[in-house]
């Protein structure tokens, strides 16, 4: 990872939210594409080994992006995102979910709700994620995220500690 | 009162805590040496933390020693990496696929 470039983890409890926040190294215009963009997205959403296969997107207020994450076996969990606000180059949001083929939700897991927001400076665009959930527990797994580096670092420690017994 | 463990982790001084005793039980006057809060401050943070179960007192002697509970930790350690490393890993590619389009662009 270019250590360089800004990531943040913050959680907030009291309003059940994660905050994300990255830095990338690349104009607004094409950072807000890769974000928005089948052809793109299908690039990187889905973390390695896993890969994701878009059905449908349809960029606008109240459309739907529907796609699949594709395991190493070859197996499809499907998953679209709702679009709720767009505001070109500024702000997506999305309610996510599990869902069927077809884009009907189940309930294997509740519902995330995301605002990204997107700044550009100096060629440098920073993304802001606002991960929304329904209850604590859903943030508690994830309260986690809170920090990165110190926590690595105590980590290794540990890991020095547990290679020594 | 049994806490959250995952709140008492979240605080950057607990964090510290934790490296250092990773290493070795310490007392709590030697722990209180590397930070500039003060000995009750630490005192606190140390007393969340075993009301978590994250880390265990030894007596010996006058003195108590705060050592790590390992397992524990290890529970914590699962669901971070899961986490961070969906993260990491889907910032990277796109790291990967912007730089690509740049260099296809110019």
């Amino acid at each position: 990872m270019n250590t360089a470039l800004l990531f943040d983890f913050s959680v907030n409890r009291e309003d059940k939210t994660i905050q994300i926040k990255r830095e990338f190294n690349a104009g607004l215009e094409l950072v807000w594409q890769a974000w928005t963009t089948a052809e793109l997205l299908d690039q990187w959403w889905a973390p390695k080994p896993y890969r994701s296969k878009t059905k449908s997107l349809d960029f606008k207020e109240g459309g739907m992006w529907l796609y699949a994450m594709i395991s190493p076996e070859n197996e499809a969990l499907w998953c679209k995102a709702d679009y709720e606000k767009i505001e070109q180059q500024k702000i997506v949001s999305w309610l996510d979910a599990f869902c069927d083929e077809n884009g009907t939700e189940n309930t294997l897991k509740p519902r995330s709700h995301w605002t990204n927001s997107f700044t550009e400076e100096n060629g440098v665009t920073t993304v802001s994620v606002v991960l929304r959930h329904d209850s604590v527990e859903d943030i508690e797994t994830m309260i986690a995220m809170g920090f990165k580096e110190g926590f690595t670092m105590c980590m290794q420690n540990l890991d020095e500690l547990l290679l020594g017994r | 009162m049994r806490r959250d463990i995952f709140q008492a982790i979240a605080d950057p001084t607990r964090r510290a805590i934790i490296g250092l005793i990773a290493l070795q039980a310490m007392t709590p006057n030697a722990i209180a040496e590397h930070f500039d809060a003060t000995r009750q401050a630490v005192s606190k943070h140390l007393r969340i933390l075993t009301e978590c179960e994250l880390v265990k007192q030894q007596h010996q002697g006058r003195e108590i020693y705060y050592s790590l509970e390992i397992e524990k930790m290890k529970e914590i350690d699962r669901w971070l990496d899961q986490y961070r490393k969906i993260w990491e890993t889907r910032f990277n590619q796109l790291d990967q696929v912007l730089s690509t389009i740049k260099k296809q662009r110019k």
